[in-house]
Formats: C-alpha cells, structure tokens, sequence
C-alpha cells in the first residue's frame, strides 16, 4: 500500500511537471504535492510516469498472482472464452480496477493455417471478445485496445495440434510491456 | 514470449531501391501444356549494338509462360522486312517466327523493328516498332514477347507486369518488387515486423500493404518511384487488408475501430474512412470488381468464412461460394468473368478458380498450404503463396490448370504474392 502510495504521489508530480508547475512545488516533496493534489480535487493523470504501471507489472511477477497469466487460449476457428479462463479474465479485471491508471492492450493470434488476413481478422475477434468481458467486469472501454497479430507471431512454431492450440490465443499486456 | 514485445526494434531501412543481387527468383515450367506452340526467336539483326541482350528475355519470356516451346535456330538471323524461309523453319519444328532487326535513333535511343510469321499457314502476323533508350532493353523486350503473346494466343500479354512478395528470413521482413518472373528484384522495404497483403495501384506506382512495425498491423502507401510512403490506415484497433479501387482513388479495408472487423471504404483525397459493411460477423479481405461498383470479400456471417459480394458502397450482401467450409482470399480476374480464391479441402488449403458467367469451380492445385491467390493482369495465369520441402514458395497455374511454373528461391521463406498490371 506505501508502495503504491508513493507511486501515486510521484505520478501526480510528474504530472504537475509535465503540465508546467513551478519547480519549488517539485521541491517541497511528495507531502505538498499532496496537498495540492487533494485540493484541487483533480484526478492526478500520470503523464508517462512509471509508478503504477510497473507496481502493477511487479504484483503480477509474482507466480503465485492470480493474474499473473496472461494468456486466454481457444479452440479451432472459436472465439468464445471456455470456461477454464474465465478466472483469469476477473482477476485481471481486479488487477485493472486496481490500477485504474495503467493502459492495456490485447493481442489477439491465430494458428497459421488457412488465410493470414482471415487469421488475422479471427485474432482480432479473440481481443475483442476479451476486453468486451473486461468491459463487462467494470473496466473503461477506452483504457483497452484490442488488436490482432494474426498468425505472424506463433510462440510455437511446429506442425502440431499441440503447438497450433498455443498459438490460437489472446495475451493481456500492460502498459510498459508494449 | 512478453519479453520480446519489450525488445522489439523496428529496422526500417532501405525505403527506396535497393537491388537485390542475390536469391532472385528463378521460373521453372513444372507442368507446360501438351498444346505448348513451338516458336521460333532468332537474334535481332544487329542486337549487338544495344547496351543488353533483348531476344534473350524475349525467349525466356516465352518459354516461362508455359504456352510456347522455344525452337533451335542456332546463329540464324531474320529480318523483319524479308518473306522469310518457310520451309526451312517447318524443317526445324517452328510453328511461329519472331522476326527482327534493332538499329540506332537519334537522340542517343534505339529502334527495334518485329514481324510476325506463321509458318504453318505461310501468313504475315504483322509488326511493330519499338523505340526505346537503353535502360529500357528489358522493358522493351517484355513488350515484345506482349505482342508475340497477344499476336500467337488472342490474349493480351503479362509480360510488363511485375510482382510483389514478401521474403522472411528470420525474424527479416522483405517486401520486394520483381519482374513478373521474379528477376531484376528490388527492395521495397526491409523491417525486422511482419508486412503482409502488399497491393498494386492500378497504375502500377504504389504499393498498399499492412506493416506491424507499430506493434499493430496498420496500412501504409507505398511510392514504389520514390520509396516515401504514408500511413493511410492506423484507427485503434486493426488496419488490414487494402485493396485499390479500379479508378486508383479508394481504397478498401478493414479496420475494427468499432470492435470486429469490418470493410471500410477510405477516400484516398479526403482521408476519410466510410465504413460500408454492417454485420455482427467478421468481414474482411474485401476486392474490388474491375468496374468498381461491387466488393467481393470473405465473411464468417454464416457459420464458416465464405466470400460474398456487395456493392461498393454497402448494402446487403450475396454469398457467392456454397462449396466446402472454408473459402477466402478471393481476387478477382481484371475482366470480372473468374473470381480465385482459397479453399480448404479435407484440411489442406488449395486454389480455386471459379468461373462467374458458368458458375463452374476448378480446384487447380493438389498442395497442403497454399495463399494468396492472386491473378495476372490477363486473367489467364494465378500466381500463389505455397510451400515445398518445408519453405514457402511462389507457383502459379493457368485457370485451365495446365500450365503450373514454379517461382523458387535461394533463401527464406516468399509469401504474400500480389500481381501487378500493366504499367501505363
């Protein structure tokens, strides 16, 4: 939570940086700065400030994390989410409500067999159905974009159900990871 | 496999020409018709002058497409304005006699001369005159073996036309531009992210394609002369699929900005993207037909992607393929008789050519993995992606099937094949 905190209070100077504040209210420390977050009532919007999205990225290190997966696999020319990932689309959804700061992106793939633009086409259905459940979940639309790499990214690369069953997937990143 | 989003680099280099020098594609006839027309093509008379060899890229013109033999002739010359040596030829096997002379033009440029003769019937074909500069001996050549091909078959030549295609290497994206036989290649661009879909303009200047270089596939414009290029489609979410109207002045594609992906037409003056297809259902892979006025494009909206046909500028569509539970990718014939496409049969995916006036449906090849269908500028051949031993490759096939070349390479894999029109 200190952590977190801190993370915060710097994003809010960054960003008063940013927007051109003196630099005495920089050196006054986090305390002020505080302050006059509060005051103002403004929800502090971290302008490229690190803070939350690598707390983020640093929880869901943790392999025992429940969000720490990141990969939603389908079946064959399916895109709805079977149900044995429909746990790690609420914990993500927790970990977003959480940092509701930090941008997310969804990378939609496909096997490689049959039409790349097709492929691709079916990747992007894979992200869309993804971020619509996180919607659905209570995380804003606008901080989600879903896109498609189609079967141009294979993370396994033979000619098995095996390998094509990896392949067809969606991957939730965080901000910093792309 | 996270790790890699962070590292990734994106090289773009060499966004005019380069040449390639090495692992050019070479053309191998692998299935000619039985009805190949043995052709007689003697040097030009004073082909020595000119700064390259021409009858030579006539004759392999010719015998790469599959439709001619090329007859034994030795050192003989034969000029244009001589009644040639029917019997002779006859002697020899030719059916037909390219006959030629080249001599200087003012200005520093040449002229080449060409009669046609068929020995059979004894019978002038007529000519042509060419003049031409001599950077432009290959070119003129490739109009020459044009008007051996429309003269002998009916047919107008493709022999000006050239090629796009990807080659991977690695993790090296190469969009290259060749001859239509896949010599004289020339870098495009070169990004270690994949480019897929290249596109011709119908003028045969610029060059549509989807590039993941933004982490996202977006489409670019490509001037092929100059090599500068411009971001045409990058909405959030997916920009693929680019397909030029017949008028050069739209292009189709799809985006899905409003979730799934749908066809959108974009005004390449105003820079304003009009979405034209309103399903619930994927749509993608939308082409234009040669008038313009309709769009052919694959949809999943009834159960299994199949291709459908709409008007240009939305509506409701008509499914246009009934046969088996896969159909896509689909050109269409400059001439808007043959639609090509891609279908998949007992899980291998092979090239189909279907005869809009007949409705008829050829499936023309018997490969594991084929892609990206896509047709000459005459509609008679079909060049595609498919894979031998492993390593992808480009073959084509005439829409009769009985002419199959194949367009092999050195190194990497080819894909994503688009054939381009007749330059103007």
């Amino acid at each position: 939570m200190t952590v977190r905190m801190r993370g915060w209070l710097a994003a809010v100077g960054m960003a008063m940086l940013a927007a051109g504040c003196s630099s005495t209210a920089v050196e006054e420390g986090t305390a002020s700065v505080e302050e006059r977050g509060v005051a103002t009532g403004a929800i502090p919007t971290p302008v490229g400030g690190g803070a939350p999205r690598e707390a983020l990225l640093r929880e869901i290190a943790d392999p025992k994390h429940p969000a720490h997966a990141r990969s939603i696999y389908f079946d064959y020319d399916r895109y709805e989410i079977k149900p044995e990932y429909q746990n790690l689309v609420v914990a993500h959804a927790r970990l977003m409500s959480k940092y509701p700061t930090v941008r997310v992106l969804i990378q939609g793939n496909a096997d490689e067999r049959g039409s790349r633009e097709y492929n691709l086409a079916l990747g992007q259905k894979r992200a869309e159905t993804v971020k619509q459940a996180l919607v659905a979940l209570g995380v804003a639309a606008e901080r989600i974009e879903a896109v498609s790499l189609g079967e141009e990214k294979p993370v396994c690369f033979e000619r098995s159900e095996h390998c094509y069953a990896q392949n067809r997937r969606a991957d939730i990143l965080y901000e910093g990871e792309f | 496999m996270r790790q890699r989003w962070f590292q990734w680099l994106v090289a773009l280099v060499g966004l005019g020409w380069t040449a390639v020098a090495a692992a050019q594609l070479v053309v191998e006839v692998t299935g000619a018709t039985s009805r190949a027309l043995p052709v007689a093509v003697p040097l030009l008379v004073g082909e020595e002058q000119l700064p390259q060899p021409l009858t030579e890229v006539v004759r392999q013109d010719l015998e790469k497409s599959g439709l001619f033999r090329l007859v034994e002739v030795g050192g003989m010359r034969l000029p244009e304005d001589l009644v040639p040596d029917y019997g002779a030829l006859a002697g020899r096997g030719a059916d037909a006699v390219v006959a030629g002379s080249v001599q200087g033009a003012p200005g520093g440029e040449w002229e080449v001369r060409v009669r046609l003769f068929d020995v059979v019937r004894r019978l002038d074909l007529g000519g042509k005159v060419f003049r031409f500069s001599g950077g432009q001996t290959r070119a003129t050549a490739h109009r020459i073996a044009d008007l051996v091909y429309e003269t002998l078959t009916g047919m107008p030549g493709f022999f000006t036309s050239r090629l796009a295609y990807v080659v991977k290497n690695g993790n090296r994206y190469e969009l290259r531009v060749s001859d239509w036989d896949g010599s004289a290649a020339q870098s495009a661009l070169i990004s270690s992210e994949p480019i897929i879909s290249p596109a011709w303009s119908p003028d045969g200047r610029r060059l549509a394609y989807v590039s993941f270089e933004k982490k996202k596939p977006v489409v670019y414009v490509h001037e092929l002369a100059t090599g500068t290029r411009r971001v045409v489609a990058d909405f959030r979410g997916s920009n693929s699929a680019p397909a030029w109207s017949p008028d050069g002045g739209r292009l189709a594609v799809t985006l899905t900005q409003d979730g799934i992906s749908q066809i959108y037409v974009i005004e390449l003056g105003l820079n304003r993207a009009f979405r034209v297809s309103r399903s619930g259902s994927i749509d993608t892979e939308p082409v234009f037909s040669p008038d313009g006025n309709w769009l052919y494009f694959t949809s999943d909206r009834g159960g299994s992607p199949q291709i459908y046909r709409m008007a240009a500028t939305g509506g409701e569509a008509q499914r246009v393929t009934f046969e088996g539970g896969y159909n896509a990718s689909a050109d269409v014939a400059r001439d808007g008789r043959g639609l090509t496409y891609l279908t998949r049969v007992d899980g291998r995916f092979r090239v189909v050519y279907h005869d809009l006036t007949t409705g008829a449906r050829q499936i023309l090849t018997d490969s594991e993995r084929d892609e990206s269908p896509s047709f000459a500028p005459n509609g008679r051949m079909i060049v595609y992606a498919t894979e031998i031993g492993g390593r992808g490759v480009l073959a084509a096939v005439s829409v009769d099937g009985r002419v199959r070349l194949r367009l092999s390479t050195t190194g990497g894999d080819v894909r994503e094949p688009a054939w381009g029109p007749i330059p103007q």
